[in-house]
């Protein structure tokens, strides 16, 4: 199966290592970063695209852009990995649109096109019978679209509740083990390279509702907008408001809420039991489904990370490859 | 709740059984016997119970079907409890209004108020115990709670709670 990668960052490489070290049946025929782009119909050496990027700064040709790749590269899937934009969901959203266009699957972990304009994405690739899958984009390596979509097929889901957004994450389990006050916290989150130079997105919980919402439009009949979350964020917690959680053998977590039935979106910091599953440590994330026939079932792991992120992807491209290879050997 | 039943091993036990069948925890079990009944040895027992909510009258109806005569239903109490936290200028903005907007709706209250206060320039975190009869009164109290500290730039941060 060819794939066209378009992004070279942290989870762009990781993922051009994986498919190098493993035999997975996938060659990479286009790579594009945001100055230039690489194409070869018969599989370009992932080694060398690695080696150029690290030396130049960039991987390819700088008169060709992903843009071009998108149009006129030879691929079966195109990896969209470009940085997220919430607003706009651009560039993202024209490179997935040009490639539905063109028949093409995507697989991409950019959350901007997804929680911005999934129904339209949806429809484009139903009519042109291909697939768009997203895994990456919520929970790094936990496979909760697929579990949600495949693995509870059938099922209700009555709730969906999540630890979404590692940064907060950690900075309230330091903020809870330790006593460093918020601003304690937030800095060493920074310096630990788990938290942005500026970490609004994260701690005022917009990244936590994108995620929700595109949990929501996986598994809720109607389709839902950023706008329609309640949002709140961590950044006005104190150490007293975790003592005072603690004294009732509880913590505070930001917890990503969906409830269909009671038409809750919702994202604000909550006390939990400390026994509770979805109190996990650090930079984890952790979500609990709850639905009519299997009861509740807690998925915890690494929200984010170069080679996380890349088991999720692969894992979508091999979800594709195998779908469609079964439905050829069905044909007669 | 005062239940009657008659005298005869067992009866006592069957008048018990509904209620741990509908979730229920038995706080106190009081009996009196030989009281003047025209209908033979009866025994006359009180209990105080704790109940989900909605459950008292499948209760009553299972205890009757055990043959016994509830003669008397008491009032039900608040026991419906949720513990939040809020954090912001408490003081300045009148913690006691906050309390008083909950207190005077007369379906639930708060029974519990701790709070911490460092330096007077910064925000103070409270816990609050409220509490209500039933899930819909809590229900509305946390709406209020809402509300207010919207108004008054409070984070208020609730438990998690599973669907229900
Ligand atoms: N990192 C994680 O753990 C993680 C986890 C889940 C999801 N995600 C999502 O995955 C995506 C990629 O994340 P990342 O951490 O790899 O980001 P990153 O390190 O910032 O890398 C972004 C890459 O996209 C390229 N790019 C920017 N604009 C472009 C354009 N117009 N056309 C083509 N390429 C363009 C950049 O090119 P240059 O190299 O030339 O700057 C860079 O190579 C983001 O949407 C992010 O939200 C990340």
């Amino acid at each position: 199966m060819k794939v066209a990668i378009l992004g070279m960052g942290s989870v762009g490489k990781g993922l051009l290592r994986v498919i190098c070290e493993r035999d997975l049946g996938l060659a990479v025929t286009a790579v594009a970063d945001s100055r230039s782009a690489l194409m070869d119909r018969d599989g370009i050496s992932i080694e060398e695209v690695l080696e150029a990027k690290r030396m130049h700064g960039s991987c390819g040709d700088t008169s060709l852009t992903a843009m071009d790749v998108v149009t006129k590269g030879t691929y079966d899937v195109l990896v969209e990995v470009t940085p997220t934009n919430a607003l706009t969901g651009e560039p993202g959203l024209s490179h997935i649109l040009a490639a539905l266009a063109r028949g093409r699957h995507v697989v991409t972990s950019n959350k901007g096109p997804i929680a911005r304009e999934y129904e339209r994405l949806r429809r484009c690739a139903a009519e042109k019978g291909v697939m768009l899958r997203y895994e990456a984009t919520v929970g790094g390596a936990i496979p909760i679209i697929h579990t949600l979509e495949c693995g509870l097929a059938g099922n209700r889901v009555l709730a969906v509740f999540g630890v979404l957004n590692g940064t907060c994450n950690y900075i309230l389990s330091r903020m809870a083990a330790d006593g460093l006050s918020y601003e304690q916290a937030l800095l060493e989150a920074r310096e630990m390279g788990y938290a942005e130079a500026d970490p609004t997105y994260d701690v005022k919980g917009i990244d936590s509702a994108i995620k929700l919402v595109i949990l929501a439009n996986t598994f809720w009949k109607k389709p839902v907008q950023l706008e329609d979350v309640d949002v709140t964020g961590i950044d006005m917690l104190t150490n007293d408001a975790l003592r005072l959680a603690e004294e009732q053998d509880c913590t505070i977590r930001l917890i990503a809420e969906a409830i269909p039935d009671k038409g809750i979106l919702r994202v604000a910091p909550r006390t939990v039991p400390l026994s509770h599953p979805l109190v996990v440590d650090g930079t984890l994330n952790a979500i609990t489904i709850e639905t009519d026939m299997a009861g509740e079932i807690t998925l915890i792991g690494r929200g984010a990370g170069s080679v996380e992120t890349a088991s999720a992807i692969i894992g979508d491209i091999l979800f594709i490859r195998d779908f469609y290879e079964g439905s050829h050997k069905k044909a007669p | 709740m005062k239940l009657e039943m008659r005298d005869a091993p067992g009866q006592l036990v069957a008048a018990l059984r509904p209620i741990s069948e509908v979730g229920g925890n038995i706080i106190a079990v009081i009996h009196q016997r030989n009281e003047k009944s025209d209908k033979g040895d009866t025994l006359s027992v009180q209990i105080v119970l704790e109940l989900p909510d909605n459950r008292l009258s499948d209760l009553v109806r299972l205890i009757r079907e055990q043959g016994v005569n509830i003669l008397r239903i008491g009032h039900e109490r608040l026991l419906y409890e949720k513990t939040v936290i809020v954090i912001g200028h408490l003081i300045h903005t009148d913690l006691g209004d906050t309390v008083d907007r909950i207190d005077s709706t007369g379906f639930a209250e708060v029974t519990g108020l701790n709070i911490s206060m460092p330096a007077i320039t910064q925000v103070s975190s409270a816990r609050l115990v409220i509490r209500a009869v039933n899930r819909e009164d809590m229900e509305q109290a946390i709406e209020i709670l809402r509300r207010v500290s919207k108004e008054k730039n409070f984070l208020l941060v609730e438990p998690l709670e599973g669907i229900e």
